[in-house]
């Protein structure tokens, strides 16, 4: 385990970390505001994706790719908004897990039908493409440090908008009484739809800013959308500092786990044991850490004063 | 009306002596099934069917037993279904192929399982549960990828179903839609027992108010967290028949996406009727086996590459049914079959 290793895999997991941040702020305000379990908000990553692979092809230029995507992605989420998901807000949790489980199956055959089975490859963009020496010797690919770089900057940007704006100010109040919200006079149905379109497009950002790193594929969502829930439930519903700071720790535990967790078991075992269960066990890493979290505080690290 | 009209019907309402018609109905239908299936001219296609039919409803029954009768939202449920499969391939792969040794592995596993994570999860309320209980899931999911010495992610092939005290009973696929039908009944009958008796209306009331109920002195955790390990026991014996059914075993037993399919058939049987969750799977699978010859039907004047596609992706048009489901059956289909009896009125 040299140290260069370890900050490598550190900046993976720190990259990674901002993705699911990315991907959970939409979904944990979602929930905070309008008390609604979207399961659709993974293959809304998914879409912006397949969205920026679509726009490059055609523009031939990942920037345009990715203007375009965004407020496509923007406007897909405002119509999923309008078809289905606002008839389930009156409904209890069951319900909607079950109809935007209905969105998944539909979508992910869609895109299938749309862009065929095979998974799509986006070239990295020339100005990004190559690494940099960031310290004697470690080489490191610039494409993943601008995902951190935006992954920070939307980060920072989110951070004004929802303490240092009138409708951030909205949110952050309906995420903790939402009635209180609308007795007071507010359009909670609007602040909603807003609220959704953004976590959309959040979401599109996310899935078009790793299109160029992972192949994108049908059901590329589904997975990524669990650990989306991991995070806001480690950091707490509704709260964005908790989804952060959860996102950052899971992305750090899962990417450093698993190329460390067989080093650090070879203390305890012999190196071919040691080997075997590491691989085992560091999948399972982060699901053990939400539930050890969970375990001391059932309502996550930041909850919501309700 | 008044009040006492209103709050009258759910909870008051005595185990009735009547035999219900619909579970009658449904059971007499599945026991004469061998019989008829010949007249099918398709005897091993209608009775394979049917026998997956009967066991993702004897899961689907045992996720409603905590669901619809103690309001516990298990997104983890089918890691019970990988337990009890694994049961049989790990043990098979080890020389041990009897039931008789897999199946009290399988429940003793699954019962093991229930209780730890139970526990644990039981901590959380609502949300927080249904997430818990996918973690789990997802723990077993990956734990399951990553057994190399039996398959990995590509999951392994029995070399034959299990034998019962050394005969091969269950090889005859007749045999076996018999043994999965007396499995089915005999949950049935004691998931019926179990809530009529004193624990499930402790584990009813528990879901109605927990206050209440702590109150005149039960202690609700309790009564959930056994309700949580019968239901894990039940839906592990039906992991033991979907392995031997399909001769095969994979991680893809338990993904998430298999979880949230059986809470579907719970919800789309009718919540809290033990047989609407096995109707419930029933009509899922049925769909999902028909939907694509349905599409074929309907696309008939299209062209034939059309049609084909239209087949190809039949989930584009299961993906919005399940939707419209949701949206529009409340109370799924016993509440239809409720709301056709004149009784009943609809308050």
């Amino acid at each position: 385990m040299t140290p260069t290793l370890f900050f490598i895999q550190a900046l993976n997991g720190l990259q990674f970390g901002l993705i699911l941040f990315l991907i959970a702020a939409g979904l944990t305000l979602v929930f905070g505001v309008m008390d609604f379990i979207n399961l659709a908000h993974g293959v809304q990553y998914m879409v912006g994706a397949y969205l920026v692979a679509a726009f490059t092809a055609w523009t031939g230029n990942f920037g345009w790719g990715l203007l375009l995507a965004l407020p496509t992605a923007l406007a897909f989420g405002l119509l999923l908004e309008v078809l289905v998901f606002r008839h389930l807000y009156d409904r209890d949790h069951l319900d909607q897990v079950l109809a935007t489980f209905g969105v998944i199956v539909f979508l992910n055959q869609a895109v299938k039908f749309i862009w065929g089975a095979a998974p799509l490859n986006v070239p990295v963009p020339e100005i990004l493409s190559g690494s940099v020496e960031i310290a004697d010797g470690l080489l490191y690919p610039v494409y993943r440090l601008a995902i951190i770089a935006a992954g920070l900057a939307v980060a920072g940007l989110l951070y004004v908008l929802v303490s240092h704006t009138r409708v951030g100010m909205l949110v952050r109040a309906g995420a903790t009484n939402p009635q209180m919200v609308s007795a007071l006079g507010v359009n909670i149905q609007r602040l909603f739809m807003v609220v959704f379109g953004f976590g959309a497009m959040l979401a599109g950002f996310a899935g078009a800013m790793v299109a160029p790193i992972l192949s994108v594929e049908p059901g590329m969502g589904d997975n990524i959308l669990i650990l989306a829930f991991v995070v806001i439930v480690i950091g707490g519903i509704g709260s964005i500092r908790g989804a952060f700071l959860a996102a950052i720790l899971i992305g750090l535990v899962d990417t450093v786990g698993r190329s460390f967790a067989p080093n650090l078991l070879r203390f305890f075992l012999d190196p071919a044991t040691a080997s075997q269960t590491g691989r085992a066990v560091a999948p399972m890493l982060i699901y053990i850490f939400m539930a050890a979290i969970l375990f001391f505080r059932p309502s996550g690290l930041f909850p919501a004063k309700r | 009306m008044t009040d006492i009209a209103q709050t009258r019907p759910a909870s008051f309402s005595a185990p009735s002596p009547r035999i219900e018609r619909v579970p009658l109905v449904l059971f007499l239908a599945l026991a004469a099934a061998p019989v008829l299936a010949p007249l099918s001219g398709a005897e091993g296609y209608v009775l394979s069917l049917l026998t997956r039919v009967m066991i993702l409803g004897l899961a689907a029954m045992s996720l409603d037993l905590i669901l619809g009768y103690g309001a516990m939202v298990s997104f983890g449920h089918a890691a019970f279904l990988g337990i009890g499969g694994y049961a049989v391939g790990i043990l098979a792969s080890h020389g041990v192929e009897d039931a008789l040794v897999q199946i009290p592995v399988a429940l003793a596993v699954s019962a093991l399982f229930a209780a730890v994570t139970g526990a644990i999860s039981l901590r959380t309320k609502g949300v927080y549960f249904i997430m818990i209980t996918l973690a789990f899931g997802q723990m077993l999911y990956f734990l399951a990828t990553s057994l190399a010495a039996y398959g990995g992610d590509d999951g392994m092939t029995l070399s034959a179903r299990s034998v019962v005290a050394g005969a091969p009973l269950l090889k005859d696929d007749r045999a076996f839609y018999g043994i999965t039908f007396v499995c089915l009944l005999g949950t049935y009958l004691f998931s019926r027992a179990v809530v009529a008796s004193r624990f499930g209306r402790v584990l009813r009331g528990a879901k109605e108010n927990p206050i209440r109920m702590e109150a005149i002195g039960f202690q609700p955790f309790r009564f959930q967290l056994l309700a949580y390990v019968i239901s894990g026991m039940m839906a592990g014996l039906a992991g033991f028949l979907l392995a031997n059914q399909a001769e095969f075993i994979s991680p893809s037993f338990m993904t998430w996406q298999r979880s949230g399919e059986l809470i579907f058939m719970v919800i789309l049987g009718g919540l809290g009727t033990l047989h609407g969750a096995i109707l419930g799977a029933a009509a899922f699978l049925l769909l999902e086996e028909f939907l694509p010859e349905l599409l074929h039907l309907a696309g008939f004047m299209l062209s034939a590459d059309l049609q084909a596609r239209l087949v190809d992706n039949w989930k584009m048009v299961f993906g919005p049914l399940l939707i419209l489901i949701v949206l529009f059956a409340r109370g799924g289909i016993m509440g239809l079959l409720g709301r056709a009896r004149p009784e009943r009125r609809e308050v």
